[in-house]
């Protein structure tokens, strides 16, 4: 539900760099610990972009997985389902250094000629 | 093969591609709109020397059976001000207007969490003057609010006693996000298989600077060391 928000926010940004002029693409970091989903901001997008200079443009999506560094012994690691553990030195969780981005990282536009 | 389109004809498509498309970097962040929001609240409710907490946990985890708890306790002596969010119904803030407590509701009609501008709006109803604290009360949702700040000083997360101990697991952001994690109905403790250590230990490894207090609003195990934290947070 809160896509909604998000991808008028979406629209919103796009616009703004665009220039006026017509967006083909949409690049997007969403980190997989941010609460997004990319079905619901596609589902939104289509229902929101018509009558936009973003009409028709592609959405990309990279997704950036969840990493750990250990608080103990500063290695790096990707937690998986429910092994939390620093394969290095078997202390539990670690600072979360990937997974929170959200942001739209660039555009591609159909330049006026 | 182009590995940037899959193309096989790769120098004509790409050179007819420069010619057409513009690749314009943006970097900014989703949500700036709200963030900005929350910043203007947050420079509001500074001004009038108010702090707020905002309150987050699944649906039925105690949220406003602690308000009430913290209300009789502490009402006497602190200033509490609540704005209640939830998707529907004014059911919350009934029972908070009973205690004499100034309350706002918001209702955000099937939305899934509370956002600065509601905030914005809510604040707008409460006698910011006569307040010390303002415990915002999210909708009940361990996932969507932790994504929208709402210009609070501080964020607490509640987990209820039977929803388990692994749900940092399933839900790391609420965890790694909040200030002070609350256990509520503790009570209950006896007669379900919730391991607090194993739950403490999730919790510290994914955010080491959030205490984590655990209590009954119903039978007040607990409830001193929660008030003795609002009370250490007041300005």
């Amino acid at each position: 539900m809160h896509e909604l928000a998000v991808t008028e926010d979406i629209l919103r940004i796009v616009a703004e760099h665009a220039g006026g002029q017509q967006i083909t693409d949409i690049y997007l970091v969403i980190g997989d610990m941010s609460s997004f989903v990319d079905d619901s901001i596609q589902f939104y997008f289509d229902q929101l972009a018509p009558g936009t200079m973003a009409e028709g443009a592609t959405l990309h999506f990279k997704r950036i997985p969840i990493r750990f560094r250990c608080r103990a012994c500063a290695h790096e690691f990707k937690p998986v389902g429910l092994d939390w553990r620093c394969p290095n030195c078997g202390a539990l969780g670690g600072e979360v250094i990937a997974g929170k981005e959200f942001y739209v990282e660039s555009i591609e536009v159909a330049s006026n000629k | 093969m182009c590995d940037h389109c899959g193309c096989e004809d790769h120098e004509h498509h790409h050179e007819q591609e420069q010619e057409e498309i513009k690749r314009i970097p943006v970097v900014q962040r989703i949500l700036s709109a709200n963030n900005q929001a929350a910043l203007e609240n947050r420079q509001h409710l500074k001004a009038h020397g108010i702090t707020a907490v905002n309150i987050m946990s699944s649906p039925g985890a105690g949220k406003t059976t602690l308000l009430l708890a913290t209300i009789a306790a502490l009402g006497a002596r602190v200033r509490l001000g609540v704005i209640e969010g939830d998707t529907a119904s004014q059911v919350d803030a009934e029972i908070i207007a009973e205690t004499g407590t100034p309350v706002v509701q918001i209702n955000t009609g099937g939305g899934c969490h509370l956002d600065a501008p509601m905030v914005h709006n809510a604040l707008h109803a409460l006698p910011l003057d006569a307040l010390d604290v303002i415990f915002i009360e999210n909708v009940g949702n361990l996932i969507c609010p932790v994504s929208f700040d709402l210009g609070q000083d501080l964020k607490v997360g509640l987990l209820s006693v039977p929803e388990g101990h692994d749900k940092p697991y399933k839900y790391p952001a609420i965890f790694e996000a909040v200030d002070l994690v609350v256990v509520t109905k503790s009570d209950l403790m006896p007669y379900l298989d919730f391991d607090l250590e194993k739950f403490k230990e999730l919790v510290q490894g994914l955010n080491p600077h959030a205490p984590v207090l655990t209590l009954s609003a119903k039978t007040g195990e607990g409830m001193a060391e929660w008030l003795a934290w609002v009370e250490a947070q007041l300005g």
